[in-house]
């Protein structure tokens, strides 16, 4: 079966799959990186982001195939309870997630947001995630969470 | 922070039938030696040791029917239990919504978490804090009045280290009934209800360790897709197996209409799923989109009921009066969750065991007893978390298909809907169709008040929805209706000296029935409020002063004032006099006293409206919230802020759309929500009432949405909105209609 050499999360790791379009998500939640949510499978909800070279994408549109030899940052390589990337550390405190569901993806393109622009504005932030969608109806706290991580906010 | 581990029963130990079954306390004699049979737990809600158990290392398990969506109730509950037991919230583990080790709460649903099983849970902490402070009075040979119950001890009140929880009962049972007459603390003296802890799920959901239904699996556990079919009642004439046989390990699963593919890995399911080639038969049976009002007024019906009738007909005319009518509707939306439904079953000849986002898995447990032709106490439902619903999407059906499968695979197996499978065969919102009539005077206010509504009936005797697996593959299942409690609120909570609501149940509705968020009440609400906004203009008066000088209930205008000071509400009539504006500017306001006996909520919204597009941008949302005694501030402040903004996108953005045979909008891109750019400053106001009883936060700030922006869309423009959702096109075609 072809393979496919990714790093993720830091880690040199193999995939094995029949398929070259396999959607990245699929190998993920395979490797049992379950952080990373399949929403809509069309790149419309945002719920399965992920970091590819540093870049937000949609990891239900990504194939492995393309994604060879380059590098893929999930939520879990992002940070941990013990140790949480700001961004993480920000949603906590501000208790961003209800049912959570869309969380993983909202904190991918909050922290892809920062790290092109560390001091963002609410609109830069409101248009950075206008494509994560949320239905539990957090998004004040989203933004809160943002200008948080980003020092704008005690 | 306190981080909280989720106490959950690992998957070893629930197949195993040892590890958390094993938190039973029957007696001392109690076994905890490898390959012990486990000791059923108690689950009669009479009983103390149904709800709560302290174990030998002095933590207290609370063991709770309903279940966390993600509207706080794991800390919640904590809480209330930790306060009247004297006992912190880290020391307490918490099991919820398992049919073989939680007592039968009640679905989670109709706001009422809390408010009832919040207040059974306080009962039992209660209970449990005056048997240990009894035994402790015995040990101690004092009197129970000269001891308290603290920090997991019973201690004597003027010092000493007491006794802890572990030795007193740890490892047994209390073997005690619920005692409704168990002294509860004064509120004057609370220390963990009505603290804004934090939820202790939330790290875990924020670092990817968070365990969702979508996230279980089991040892040798296969993937499946169900194929629904292309039109909703068409049957399966032929399935050609061969059109998958090019993927490895991908194998057809068909009963009667019910089809399905599984394979090994998820991606393959996808594939197979996607390559399948199978003939249905042609059905067309919905009704016409464009013309489902008439449909609906037209509808015969099944019976009429009236809902409230006071004051009889009025007699005579009042010369002053003026007299108004109104239509108003509300569409059939989706529940909308981000992740599409998915469930993992294990079923064999002997036990069916199923891991549920369910928001009911007691009440399914008799629903999946009967299709798979089981004994109740050999099914067993278990609660994992889903995408958020807030009603009821596709998780019991998704649970259904996994059931069926596994049963006829011989494994465990895991379902996965598709984003189309979500937004096309989730249970709907159904429509709301309402007249509304009524006479109004500037110095009597209303006087007459009369709301007749077309509404899909509730089938008797339904323990749930009907699902679609069963019905597909032919098995035993009820049929009928269940869309939740829609006819409350349809009255006005002011005073009216005739009021007459009459509903004309329906024996049918378009698509599949289920309760969404607030049943009924968005739509009631928005009609009842938009109503009195409407008799308020007709009768020259400003809508605050006059829903203040209408209403009699205290709790009520406080709410009402308290919403119109956060606006710094100016008294005037609507509309505003300045309409003339490229972009108009409004405010509107609307209250709701939820379902007449539960929270209170006022809501002022200001909004603009650009005249060319017929585009409404709402740019501020104040709102009083009193839901009795708060437990979690920062909870019910977070289920206010979703209520809102969940409702918001309701009221603007969603309709299911149909044709003849299927729903047509299947994704984000033909039914769209709120975004981020759409979302308005919002300010909440919570009142705290700490000797009342808890009202229940989930869902009443649904309610007054609608009507709060359409009266400030009036305001601005002098258009009336009656129609849901408020799109462009249809806003635009009600200002040029001014």
């Amino acid at each position: 079966m072809p393979a496919y050499r990714l790093r993720i999360n830091g880690v040199e790791r193999t995939i094995e799959s029949a398929d070259p379009v396999q959607p990245l998500l699929y190998a993920l939640r395979g490797l049992g990186l379950t952080a990373t949510k399949f929403g809509c499978g069309l790149g419309q909800c945002g719920a399965c982001s992920v970091l590819v070279d540093g870049r937000p994408t949609r990891s239900c549109l990504e194939t492995v195939g393309n994604t060879q030899g380059k590098s893929v940052v999930t939520l879990e390589g992002l940070g941990s309870v013990s140790a949480p990337h700001p961004v993480q550390a920000a949603f906590i405190k501000e208790q961003v997630p209800q049912c959570g569901y869309c969380t993983s993806g909202m904190i991918i393109s909050s922290a892809a947001l920062l790290a092109e622009k560390p001091k963002p504005t609410e609109d830069d932030i409101r248009a950075a995630l206008e494509g994560n969608l949320c239905r539990c109806g957090t998004h004040m706290r989203v933004m809160r969470a943002v200008m948080l991580a980003s020092g704008q906010r005690g | 922070m306190a981080h909280l581990a989720s106490h959950r029963p690992t998957r070893r130990a629930v197949l195993a039938g040892t590890g958390a079954l094993t938190v039973s306390f029957a007696f001392a004699s109690r076994n905890r030696a490898a390959g012990a049979a486990a000791v059923p737990r108690i689950l009669d809600a009479n009983e103390l040791d149904s709800f709560l158990a302290v174990d030998g290392d002095g933590t207290v398990t609370l063991f709770c029917g309903k279940v966390d969506l993600g509207q706080g109730l794991r800390i919640a509950m904590r809480q209330i239990a930790g306060e009247e037991l004297g006992i912190d919230v880290d020391m307490i583990k918490y099991v919820e919504g398992d049919t073989a080790l939680t007592p039968d709460q009640g679905r989670t649903s109709g706001s009422n978490g809390i408010q009832r099983s919040g207040v059974q849970i306080r009962r039992a902490a209660a209970t449990a804090r005056e048997a240990l402070v009894t035994l402790a009075a015995q040990r101690l040979n004092v009197t129970a009045g000269d001891l308290v119950a603290e920090q997991g001890r019973v201690r004597p009140k003027n010092g000493g280290t007491g006794i802890g929880f572990a030795e007193l009962v740890g490892g047994r049972s209390f073997n005690l009934k619920l005692d409704p007459k168990a002294p509860l603390k004064d509120p004057a003296t609370y220390t963990l209800v009505g603290k804004p802890l934090p939820r202790p799920d939330v790290p875990a959901k924020c670092t990817g360790s968070f365990t969702y239904v979508h996230d279980f699996s089991l040892a040798g556990m296969a993937h499946a897709r169900v194929i629904r079919p292309p039109a909703i009642g068409a049957k399966l004439m032929s399935v050609d197996e061969a059109s998958i046989q090019d993927l490895p390990g991908a194998k057809v699963v068909r009963i009667k209409d019910f089809l399905a593919v599984i394979a090994e890995d998820e991606w393959t399911a996808v594939r197979a799923s996607r390559a399948l080639r199978a003939q249905w038969s042609d059905w067309s049976g919905l009704p016409a989109q464009d013309k489902l009002v008439a449909t609906l007024r037209a509808d015969p019906g099944i019976t009429d009921e009236v809902l409230v009738n006071r004051g009889g007909p009025r007699a005579g005319a009042l010369s002053s009066t003026i007299t108004r009518s109104a239509t108003f509707f509300w569409p059939m939306q989706s529940h909308g969750s981000i992740g599409p439904s998915c469930a993992v079953a294990d079923v064999n000849n002997d036990m069916a065991t199923i891991w549920t986002a369910s928001q009911g898995t007691h009440g399914n447990r008799k629903t999946f007893a009967r299709f798979l032709g089981l004994p109740e106490e050999q099914v067993r439902l278990i609660y994992l978390d889903g995408a958020g619903c807030y009603g009821m999407n596709g998780h019991e059906d998704a649970a259904a298909d996994a059931a069926i499968l596994s049963r006829a695979v011989g494994r465990p197996v895991r379902v996965q809907w598709s984003r189309q499978d979500e937004h096309g065969w989730d249970p709907k919102g159904p429509p709301q169709l309402l007249d509304i009539s009524g006479v109004v005077d500037p110095t009597e206010l209303i006087i007459e008040w009369r709301t007749e509504m077309w509404l899909p009936q509730t089938t008797r005797g339904l323990p749930d929805i009907p699902l679609l697996a069963p019905a597909a593959a032919g098995l035993d299942d009820v049929r009928g209706l269940q869309p939740g409690l829609i006819s409350q609120n349809a009255d006005p909570p002011y005073r009216a000296d005739h009021v007459q609501v009459l509903v004309h149940w329906l024996k049918d509705a378009p698509l599949r029935p289920a309760p969404i968020r607030s049943p009924g009440k968005p739509a009631n609400c928005f009609a009842v409020e938009s109503f009195t906004d409407e008799l308020a203009a007709a009768a020259g008066l400003d809508s605050v002063e006059f829903r203040l000088r209408a209403l009699d209930d205290p709790r009520g205008a406080e709410v009402i004032r308290r919403a119109a000071a956060l606006m710094n509400w100016q008294s005037r009539p609507s509309p505003a006099p300045n309409r003339d504006a490229a972009v108009m500017r409004g405010r509107g306001f609307a209250y709701v006293h939820y379902k007449h006996s539960e929270s209170y909520v006022a809501m002022g919204m200001e909004v603009a409206v650009e005249r060319s597009s017929g585009r409404i941008k709402v740019e501020r949302v104040a709102c009083a919230f009193d839901c009795g005694q708060i437990v979690n501030p920062d909870g019910v402040r977070a289920q206010v802020e979703g209520s809102i903004l969940q409702t918001l996108s309701r009221v603007l953005m969603e309709e299911v759309q149909f044709d003849r045979s299927r729903v047509t909008s299947v994704d984000w891109s033909s039914y769209p929500i709120l975004r981020f750019p759409d979302v308005p400053k919002l300010d909440i106001v919570l009142i705290d009432r700490p000797t009342e009883p808890p009202l229940g936060a989930g869902e009443a700030a649904c309610a007054p949405v609608g009507a709060a922006l359409a009266n400030a869309v009036f305001d601005a423009s002098g258009a009336r909105l009656r129609i849901v959702p408020f799109t462009p096109e249809r806003v635009k075609s009600s200002l040029d209609g001014v």
